[in-house]
């Protein structure tokens, strides 16, 4: 009996744990900041998928928000306080925990997230609450579209597309076969950009098959069978690296040895560790080049981070993450830290900004114009191709 | 006609292709449903931790191999051991305290097990995916007449058919499966014939958790990216396995498990415009199967005492 009630004890504790373990990530770090004098800090919210499907890329963005944090720590003589929220991959939780960091927490902005499903699941508790966000990797232009309190660091996917399918298209490609995450806005986006702009190069037929698939699934030998029969050159597969990962990898299992190609989300250690050298030699867009240092932020922002991360090259998520907290912490320098409606407007007018992946400049959507850079994976490690600039898309 | 299309164009080298991976995939639910099927035989519950005691085995398996450099095979036998004992100690901690309460606490309790189990598995592991280890000879392709097998898809089917004959050799002609016979019949009656029942219970726990760690290494080495709620999708379709196939009866919970997944995977083949949807297929079974057959393909009629 003795042993019984100490078993249920034991558990009721453990449930109790994880509960705190589960949604308390953000709490902690609050507690252990909120000591020094209240009014020589200013809040900043930052809510990322730290755990979850996209935690492998949260992961990355917190350590560019971190390292910013720890090379800019102060705006007007103040300590700048990250408030960090998980929104567990989530669409609810994201919005839940973008009003939280807004009502309970009080910040003034917030920086996040990786995932447009997820930022855009948040877009209307900003605009509501006219508090401006800074997105680090969500690329569906829908994000900030109609949205006056909604920017980003990173490029956008109708950019992306075009990118690589002009990639594609360059490297011989003429049959394409699509395979695309359905519940996911960004893998859904970027596929049909790309479809667009292939269409353009290739032909109205030269798109031989579009295969859909779901969040969290991990069989995909049915529509890799189908696709297999169609005989396309290539696969444009955008999606989350976990899915992605997997699919490359029964496509090799299956004998496909053709070009697969995918989009940003693909950089992360997840897809490497996944896919292993199955996802050897597979192309796809991202943010930054870190071979190439293009403004002095740039220089700082790598080695800080070859000092922080030893033997680690950093990704483009983390530098997008970087630049998110700088466009931030250039606004507040300009319009101080208390209005928020005055930190919007000096966020819209960012210009020239030296951030680590160039000069940043926000258009009137609120999206920076920047160069994409093609990367590929050789011997377990990403490996830079070209960069592709805006101007160079225009000239053709 | 359109729609149709799929079906004419399809090659006989591709409908083989299809037919192995829903028979691999089949295969993998069925094991899984096993376990579902026989806690409802007996106890009348769902036990909604089981699809976790999935995950944890293959975080078992995976961290033996790679952490603990124990030869795979070695890793398998300790990886069902631990399994087993994992299903026995959630048994034994949260739903033997409740075995006289209404049957709607014991079913709150296996929710809560099941969450309790994810969270500690995001907490301890992280929630990022972690990659199971290549075996040897189980992950290596094998090519029929153009037809790509990973070997693992061989021994699945061959490794549900052998559980499942040693598992009905257990139930019908021991003295063990006798008992748990006996207090799936009725246990207030079979604990008065002098049946220990929460042995029983513990043993039928035990053998649960050992399909479900088999199925889970398996699943591993075809699926190789472990997070901690990998079990919840697979969990939720190996249950409407088993209810297709009539809850409580284990060869209709096989039987459940193939139809799922031969279904899923052909639903795919011949409907490529549908390939969004295939995790819809299982949810539209289960109503059909609710509409028309209430008890599933094997399950009996049975009249609510009073």
């Amino acid at each position: 009996m003795k042993m019984k009630k100490f078993v249920s004890a034991f558990l009721a504790s453990a449930v109790a744990l994880s509960l705190v373990a589960g949604c308390g990530g953000g709490d902690k770090k609050k507690a252990e900041e909120k000591k020094p004098a209240a009014a020589a800090t200013v809040k900043v919210g930052v809510f990322l998928p730290l755990t979850g499907d996209n935690a492998g890329g949260g992961e990355l963005e917190i350590r560019g928000i971190k390292l910013a944090n720890k090379l800019h720590p102060e705006v007007k003589g103040k300590k700048i306080e990250l408030v960090i929220a998980d929104n567990k991959s989530d669409k609810a939780e994201s919005a839940n925990v973008a009003a939280r960091l807004i009502e309970k927490d009080k910040v003034k902005v917030i920086l996040g997230t990786y995932g447009s499903s997820l930022a855009m699941a948040a877009g209307n508790i900003v605009k509501e609450a006219k508090v401006p966000a800074i997105g680090t990797s969500c690329t569906n232009p829908q994000v900030t579209k109609g949205n006056d309190y909604y920017f980003r660091a990173c490029f956008i996917d109708p950019f992306q597309g075009t990118v690589m399918a002009n990639y594609a298209f360059s490297k011989g490609a003429r049959k394409v076969a699509i395979v695309q995450e359905v519940s996911n806005d960004y893998s859904v986006g970027l596929a049909k950009f790309f479809i667009d702009a292939f269409k353009k190069l290739a032909g109205p037929d030269s798109i031989v098959e579009i295969a859909n698939y779901q969040t969290g699934d991990k069989d995909f030998s049915a529509q890799l069978t189908n696709l297999k029969a169609k005989n396309p050159d290539m696969v444009f597969a955008p999606g989350n690296f976990t899915e992605s990962a997997l699919l490359v990898k029964q496509a090799r299992q299956l004998g496909m040895t053709i070009p697969f190609m995918g989009g940003d989300s693909w950089e992360t250690q997840d897809f490497l560790n996944v896919g292993g050298k199955d996802v050897e030699g597979v192309e796809f867009s991202s943010f930054f080049d870190s071979t190439n240092a293009a403004t002095p932020e740039a220089k700082k922002f790598l080695e800080a981070y070859a000092k922080e991360y030893k033997g680690e090259q950093p990704g483009g998520l983390t530098a997008m993450a970087y630049d998110c907290y700088l466009i931030a912490l250039a606004a507040m320098e300009k319009a101080g830290t208390d209005d928020s409606q005055k930190i919007r407007d000096a966020i819209a007018a960012t210009k020239d900004l030296e951030t680590a992946t160039g000069k940043t400049t926000l258009n009137a959507d609120g999206d920076p114009i920047k160069s994409a850079v093609v990367k590929t994976i050789k011997n377990g490690k990403f490996t830079y191709l070209k960069t592709v600039n805006p101007e160079d898309l225009k000239a053709q | 006609m359109e729609i149709f299309q799929a079906i004419t164009n399809m090659t006989a080298v591709g409908l083989a292709q299809h037919m192995v991976n829903g028979i691999s995939l089949g295969s993998l639910y069925a094991l899984i449903a096993i376990g579902y099927t026989m806690v409802y035989g007996i106890l009348l519950m769902i036990n909604f931790a089981h699809a976790d005691i999935v995950m944890m085995a293959c975080y078992f398996a995976l961290f033996g191999i790679t952490t603990f450099h124990i030869p795979w095979y070695l890793t398998f036998v300790l990886t069902i051991a631990l399994t087993a004992l994992l299903g026995v100690t959630i048994e034994r901690a949260a739903y033997r305290p409740l075995r006289d309460a209404p049957k709607n606490s014991v079913l709150i309790s296996a929710i809560g097990a099941s969450f309790l189990l994810e969270n500690l598995a995001t907490y301890v592991f992280t929630g990022r995916p972690l990659h199971f280890p290549d075996i040897p000879f189980l992950s290596s392709m094998i090519s029929v007449g153009g037809v790509q097998i990973q070997a693992i898809c061989l021994f699945i089917p061959i490794v549900t058919v052998v559980c499942l004959t040693v598992l009905l050799h257990i139930v019908n002609h021991t003295k063990t499966g006798m008992a748990m016979r006996a207090v799936s019949k009725d246990y207030e009656i079979a604990r008065v014939m002098g049946v220990n029942i929460d042995n029983i219970i513990s043993i039928t726990f035990a053998i649960g958790s050992s399909l479900a760690a088999i199925g889970a290494i398996m699943w591993g080495i075809r699926y190789p990216g472990i997070t901690p709620y990998l079990g919840v999708m697979p969990g939720l379709k190996c249950f409407i396995a088993a209810v297709i196939g009539g809850i409580g009866n284990i060869k209709g919970a096989v039987i459940g498990g193939f139809i799922l997944g031969l279904g899923e995977i052909l639903i795919v083949a011949f409907f490529p415009q549908f390939s969004g949807y295939r995790d819809a297929f299982a949810f539209l079974m289960l109503i059909w199967i609710l509409f028309y057959k209430p008890t599933g393909l094997l399950g009996e009629k049975t009249t609510e005492k009073v």
